[in-house]
């Protein structure tokens, strides 16, 4: 597993929950006081490991805590830097959806060794769409859920997301635009902190 | 036939840095980003080159001598606010139009952005600079992530340098292993024995021949003593061109006397390197734990005088080993080089006043390395 995903569960719970029970975790974890390198590989077991304390350690479904890890990795004032990276994807809401299509590749681009699994929108009428999202990273759906519901706030759109399940090809989400530019949002510079 | 109003239109969406000239060189139209950049110019109906100035190539001073250059690539610069340079090419319309002269910021684009708020509209919907904004962003954070993980890694280096066991040049074991190993065979009371071996001409061959040489030889001195010792037997370069062999279990005279002599005898064998040929030597100094365990140790007083260390102590055990090493060393030394000498205690009196500076000297650089 690349160790940003690690690095991203890390961030996430000593930003919300603090230092103290990311530290019992990893001891329930039996994975030692380890600090997560963004930049190396670690087996996959170990995220599994990590998940699986997560989940107990917090008492909630797993799914949700993925969901609120993607909010987190959009919103904390932290980690700006892969908000912007995905504001790039387009002027508006629905622009950034259809920019979801090359984000594997953007992301390539960014970490050539991350491989994100394949996203195919499908856009229906009256701002209802169809994401689906390839397998491979367990739990990347539910993560991007969180995202996408992040961006919404942060381009001001009103939207609803709906998690629809799973084939053995892809998991679906539904989302549907009910306004684009719903509130103020937040502010995009296109030069804002290079350098 | 397209009318005027109509192509301001296409250039404005396909180049919006564009200016259109008139058949003179009066401008008619300027771009929406253009004219972004700059809010205060007033543009229409003066001369482009009232406001801007090519600066290559140089010999483009009138209207005349920028239509020579139709179709190839120009450096301008800006004479008002903010002053940037910009890249241009100058295409000719037909029907007598005009011109368009297409402009764009080429590699300032990361100030211009920054500095004049752009957003993705002020660019072509095809212009490529929203990609290139991107790939910058995720290229310097990786760059950055990268860049903080390599100052953790060489902290990490650096202290697992400092604790480790290894000579870097030659593979064999350090000083500080050799503390290590020591302390481990004092602890446990095994019998054992240390040679000390130091190599002879070698500052020669360093002199003469060359660092690289010189480390050549150290290897190739390295690969004859792990050959001529067991697999549990250290071999450790402490020193330059200094050597330390501990004989774990091993304290028989003659065995030792034996292993000595092949080790001396193959490192006089000629080394040859890069076409030359090196010939050393060395000299061999032997302690055997048992004989030494209850001596007294040539200690650090000022005058050079033997000083008594109490028994029992591992540590002092384990220096004395060395300094009584370091003692047959010398005396192999002066017996003309080329030879090993077992430590006798009554080197301690014959010879005290010739040797114990350098006894002293190595105790001190022993004992700072532990």
């Amino acid at each position: 597993m690349h160790g940003l995903v690690n690095r991203a569960l890390q961030s996430f719970v000593c930003n919300t929950y603090g230092q103290d029970r990311w530290k019992r975790m990893l001891d329930a974890a039996g994975l030692g006081q380890v600090e997560f390198e963004a930049m190396f590989t670690y087996e996959d077991r170990i995220t599994e490991k990590l998940l699986a304390a997560l989940a107990t350690e917090l008492d909630r479904p797993l799914d949700d805590i993925l969901e609120d890890v993607g909010t987190y990795l959009v919103s904390h004032p932290e980690l700006e830097r892969l908000r912007r990276l995905l504001r790039f994807g387009g002027e508006t809401y629905p622009d950034f959806l259809h920019s979801l299509d090359d984000l594997p590749d953007r992301a390539r681009l960014a970490v050539p060794d991350l491989d994100l699994p394949t996203l195919e929108l499908r856009e229906y009428t009256n701002g209802d769409y169809c994401l689906n999202c390839g397998l491979g990273l367990p739990g990347f759906t539910y993560t991007l859920m969180g995202i996408l519901r992040a961006m919404a706030d942060d381009y001001g759109a009103l939207v609803l997301l709906d998690y629809l399940g799973g084939s053995e090809r892809c998991e679906q989400i539904s989302i549907s635009v009910i306004q684009s530019a719903f509130s103020e949002g937040r502010t995009f510079e296109l030069g804002a902190s290079h350098g | 036939m397209i009318d005027l109003g109509q192509l301001k239109d296409v250039i404005e969406k396909l180049c919006p840095m564009a200016i259109w000239v008139d058949r003179c060189g009066h401008i008619r139209h300027v771009g929406p980003t253009l004219q972004k950049v700059c809010p205060e110019t007033e543009f229409v109906g003066h001369r482009a080159l009232e406001f801007f100035r090519v600066i290559r190539p140089r010999s483009v001073l009138t209207m005349q001598d920028l239509a020579k250059t139709s179709g190839s690539k120009l450096h301008m610069q800006m004479r008002m606010p903010p002053g940037i340079t910009l890249k241009g090419v100058f295409v000719e319309l037909p029907d007598d139009a005009g011109a368009i002269i297409n402009l764009s910021f080429g590699i300032s684009v990361f100030d211009a952005v920054r500095d004049f708020s752009l957003s993705s509209k002020d660019f072509a919907p095809t212009d490529q600079t929203i990609e290139l904004l991107y790939l910058m962003e995720s290229k310097s954070a990786a760059m950055e992530a990268s860049r903080s993980l390599n100052v953790r890694l060489q902290g990490a280096m650096i202290a697992a340098e400092e604790q480790a066991f290894t000579d870097t040049l030659t593979g064999l074991k350090n000083r500080r292993a050799v503390n290590h190993v020591l302390h481990r065979l004092t602890a446990v009371q095994r019998p054992y024995s240390l040679l000390h071996l130091d190599l002879d001409y070698f500052k020669d061959v360093n002199d003469t021949l060359g660092h690289a040489a010189g480390d050549h030889v150290l290897q190739y001195v390295a690969r004859i003593m792990v050959d001529e010792t067991r697999e549990g037997d250290t071999v450790a370069r402490i020193g330059g061109d200094e050597f330390v062999l501990i004989f774990d279990g091993l304290t028989d005279r003659g065995q030792l006397g034996s292993i000595a002599r092949r080790l001396i005898d193959r490192l006089e064998q000629p080394i040859t390197y890069g076409g030359q040929t090196c010939t050393i030597s060395a000299s061999v100094g032997i302690a055997i734990s048992a004989e030494v365990r209850y001596l007294p140790v040539p200690g650090q007083a000022p005058d050079g005088s033997v000083a008594e260390v109490k028994d029992g102590a591992d540590r002092a055990d384990f220096n004395a080993i060395l300094n009584f090493a370091d003692v047959a060393l010398y005396e192999a030394k002066r017996a003309g080089r080329g030879c090993f000498r077992f430590f006798s205690p009554d080197m301690l009196v014959s010879g005290a006043s010739a040797f114990m500076p350098r006894v002293l000297v190595n105790r001190r650089q022993a004992g700072d390395g532990a």
